[in-house]
């Protein structure tokens, strides 16, 4: 008789949607987590695994030894290497492909570098507009590696401890 | 025999064996950096330490002869801290620089280091660091990286016959180097980089070009000489990027020559021909194939027409595959001509209808090695088929007598008992010297004729001693090689040497020229003999490699024949080919000579590129398939001397595979008698000849061979002249 009566009200007064607007008030008020992008950009870990890019030495020699270690491990087969002899008698890379198509951004590459030639970096926005733009060369990688090198460096100096 | 047990399992082994190879009969493996099974044994690397039941000290497996009732540990922790010593040890001082190591990813260092090496170095001093030696243009060093294992070492001592590297220091100082500031000239050399179990030693021209793990590897059979080594090409892309052997214990063992393995390099040479092309009015013009084929055919039809199909010569490369001079000479003796040849270096053919049926080295190639008599004619055989001259020295070392009958003092790597120089004229009356004092000797009944053929020869003490030696070997040779084959009176020589094989009881052998000549011979490619009647002649001979010239052809077919390198007289063939109406040349590379004497290039592959069928010396016939597919629009040749014989509406041309082409030439030729046996018929001296010997470079013989960059800077490739006598 009881709970009868209780629902009779309950009905009446819309208790039902006074419930789920308390959690719509409490939202209302709460901070708000939303970002604004591209004005605002979410935290990312040093460990964010982007776009990659190759590094170089101080004194702006490649670090690159054409090892292809990076094109075995690669699961996507995404690496294509070719390698010769430098005038300078080293192991040098003459053709560094990635296909960002095939990429799924694993970072084995990143860990199977002996000399941290290789990296991702935090850059995650980028865009094609025609075919064929997708395959990072070397230049394009060596230039991406030049501009962010102080983050890079940073970055990988964060992690150090732990690898 | 023995009885062991290695690990718990009981085995026999033979008497005398060491440790190591009774284990690696039942596939035991035991570590090992300095032991190889073609090698003598040094132990040095200590890698192969066993526990063995009752002794003390482990015992290096690679030095320990098998004794009855041992019992050998290799797993226990006595062995394997054992060999974790030594590992640490032998990493002390390694560079680790395995990512720029061009041995990385087949080195041994690297895969026993994964089960015998320590996780992290205790090891905090300096690293020792060796410098570089410069050995050659085909053998890239980085000493540092070198373990001081010594098989490059016993190699050059016990293989290649000469002291070229040598250990140099004690202790902490050794190094490997050459003992004077020298290049390596064994045409043996590349064999070192497939010993060197780390990086010290690696392929020059392979160097820093690609991972052994992203190239597949292909068998197949190498075409430079006649023994037809066994080979596997490394192919990445489409591109042959290597070429490393292929063991098989009775050709080659384990070895290959330099030329085998170097010469890959001419295969994408610059003036390769990828297209078919003709000449109108005296302009080269890139076309179809459909135009290169029907200029071709028009241009034959209308000369055989005009001149009779008699004004066709054929010359074709005695390194061409089986198939390809079996269709040759098919479709030119379709036409009506008998005029084709690969004896290009040939001057004497005047007992062409009596030879065999094919240049046949008279044994196998592994019995060859086990001779205890070798008499070489004219033969510079350590050069010209570097794996015969290896046996023939293992041979010399296990005692046997070497001699050798030459116009040119070679440099050889083996003892030599004894040895004849003489000029050109002078090896009639040197091979005469020797039958008539194996005559005298033996005092046996000489065959018909050479009683007076002999009367007027003297002998001296070195003809006396040579045929003592043939007549007292149980297992004597006589090897008549290449410069015999292009000696102005080859047949003489040859009967010469026939009577004295015959005499002694030795074998007689010829080497032949180009990677096919056996093949070349039973395919027909020769002027006097089909393919259907392997040792019976025609009965009216075609013009051979010489007369095709000294009486000019109105015609030519060259296929795969460079005019300027493959012939006896190039001055005389070349003008030959250019007074000529029309010349075919089926060919891989449009040198400049080519490009000037030929109407219409049909580009076809070379043999990385094509199936076919080498037959080596000992008369085994050897399949391989191509591994890349032809460079842009070349043709297996055999494709396009079928599609030819179509257009010439010739029969017989529709096959759908090269093995169909093979297997209709082995039907042909049914069962072929491997002998050098024929009916007696004495010689003549012919007296005075003065020619000049033009010898063949080692790194000359074939079109392949001279593209190859490296290989035409070693001091084998550079040191040539001719030799005037």
């Amino acid at each position: 008789m009881k709970t009868g009566l209780n629902h009779y009200l309950k009905t009446f007064i819309l208790w039902e949607l006074l419930i789920g607007l308390k959690l719509t008030g409490r939202y209302f008020f709460a901070k708000k987590i939303t970002v604004q992008y591209p004005e605002e950009k979410t935290p990312q870990s040093y460990r964010f695994r982007g776009l990659h890019a190759l590094r170089r030495y101080d004194n702006g020699e490649e670090r690159c030894i054409a090892c292809k270690l990076c094109e075995a491990v690669c699961p996507a087969l995404a690496i294509t290497i070719e390698s010769e002899v430098h005038d300078d008698g080293s192991r040098r890379t003459t053709r560094y492909d990635i296909d960002l198509f095939k990429c799924i951004f694993c970072g084995f590459c990143e860990e199977a570098c002996p000399v941290d030639s290789i990296v991702e970096t935090r850059i995650f926005d980028y865009h094609f507009e025609k075919r064929g733009e997708q395959i990072m060369t070397k230049e394009k990688l060596l230039a991406i590696g030049d501009q962010h090198e102080a983050q890079i460096a940073a970055d990988r100096e964060l992690d150090a401890p732990y690898r | 025999m023995i009885n062991i047990e290695i690990d718990g399992l009981k085995i026999e082994a033979q008497d005398g064996a060491m440790l190591i190879e009774a284990a690696d009969e039942v596939g035991i493996s035991i570590p090992r950096f300095c032991y190889h099974k073609k090698l003598s044994v040094a132990a040095n690397c200590r890698m192969c330490l066993v526990d063995v039941e009752k002794a003390a000290k482990p015992l290096p497996a690679c030095a320990t002869p098998v004794t009855e009732g041992m019992k050998v540990f290799t797993q226990s922790q006595k062995a394997i801290s054992a060999q974790k010593g030594v590992m640490e040890f032998l990493l002390i001082n390694h560079p680790l620089d395995c990512p720029i190591c061009d041995q990385g990813g087949e080195c041994d260092l690297q895969d026993l280091a994964v089960g015998y090496g320590g996780g992290e170095t205790r090891y905090s001093e300096n690293k020792r660091v060796v410098k570089n030696k410069n050995i050659g243009s085909l053998i890239a060093t980085d000493m540092t990286r070198c373990i001081h294992c010594t098989r490059c070492v016993r190699f050059g001592e016990e293989i290649a016959g000469v002291r070229e590297l040598g250990a140099i220091g004690r202790g902490e100082h050794m190094e490997i180097g050459t003992y004077v500031a020298s290049t390596i000239s064994s045409e043996l050399s590349g064999n070192m980089i497939d010993l060197c179990p780390v990086g010290a030693l690696t392929s020059k021209p392979f160097r820093y070009s690609a991972r052994n793990w992203e190239m597949q590897r292909h068998p197949s059979i190498a075409g430079h000489d006649c023994v037809g080594s066994n080979i596997d090409l490394d192919v990445r892309d489409n591109n042959i990027m290597r070429v490393v052997p292929r063991e098989n214990e009775e050709i080659n063992e384990t070895w290959i020559s330099d030329r085998d393995r170097f010469s890959y390099e001419g295969l994408n040479s610059k003036d390769r021909l990828t297209a078919p092309m003709i000449k109108q009015s005296g302009e080269w013009q890139r076309v179809s194939w459909d135009t290169a084929l029907a200029f071709a055919l028009n241009g034959v039809k209308e000369l055989v027409g005009r001149h009779g199909a008699e004004h066709l010569g054929t010359l074709v490369s005695p390194s061409a595959t089986l198939e390809e001079m079996y269709l040759l000479q098919k479709l030119v003796r379709g036409l009506g001509s008998s005029n084709i040849d690969h004896r290009v270096r040939q001057l004497d053919f005047s007992d062409q209808n009596r030879a065999p049926a094919f240049p046949y080295l008279g044994q196998s190639i592994e019995s060859l090695g086990q001779s205890d008599a070798v008499l070489l004619v004219g033969a510079n055989i350590t050069k010209d088929q570097p794996i015969l001259g290896h046996r023939v020295r293992q041979a010399a070392l296990f005692g046997a007598k070497v001699m050798c009958v030459n116009s040119v003092d070679y440099k050889v790597n083996m003892p030599l008992a004894e040895k004849l120089i003489t000029d050109v004229a002078g090896m009639e009356a040197a091979l005469a010297g020797i039958l008539k004092a194996l005559l005298n000797m033996n005092k046996i009944a000489a065959p018909s004729g050479i009683d007076q053929l002999l009367h007027s020869v003297s002998i001296s003490a070195t003809h006396e001693k040579m045929a003592a030696n043939l007549s007292k070997a149980s297992h004597g040779s006589v090897l008549l090689g290449l410069s015999a084959a292009s000696h102005p009176a080859y047949s003489t020589l040859y009967a010469l040497a026939e009577c004295i094989a015959e005499l002694s009881g030795a074998k007689l052998g010829s080497l032949s020229l180009g990677a096919n000549s056996a093949g070349a011979w039973l395919s027909g490619a020769v002027p006097h003999r089909t393919a259907d009647s392997a040792s019976s002649n025609q009965t009216s001979a075609g013009l051979n490699a010489i007369q095709m010239f000294t009486a000019p052809r109105k015609g030519y077919f060259l296929f795969g024949i460079e005019p300027e390198f493959d012939s006896v007289d190039p001055v005389v063939t070349t003008q030959s080919l250019k007074d000529a109406e029309f010349v075919v040349a089926f060919s891989s590379y449009a040198s400049t000579v080519l490009s000037d004497v030929a109407n219409v290039f049909l580009p076809i592959s070379p043999y990385t590129e094509t199936s076919g069928t080498f037959v080596n010396v000992e008369g085994r016939w050897q399949s391989f398939k191509g591994v890349v597919s032809p460079q842009e629009d070349t043709r297996p040749a055999w494709k396009i001397l079928r599609v030819l014989g179509n257009l010439f509406e010739l029969k017989g041309f529709d096959y759908m595979s090269s093995i169909e082409v093979r297997d209709e030439l082995k039907k042909c030729l049914g069962d072929i008698k491997l002998s050098n046996k024929r009916a007696w018929l004495c010689p003549e001296l012919s007296g005075n000849i003065s020619e000049q010997i033009v010898e063949i470079p080692i790194y000359g013989a074939d079109a392949i061979t001279r593209r190859a960059v490296s290989l035409s800077i070693t001091p084998d490739a550079t040191g040539h002249t001719i030799v005037m006598n």
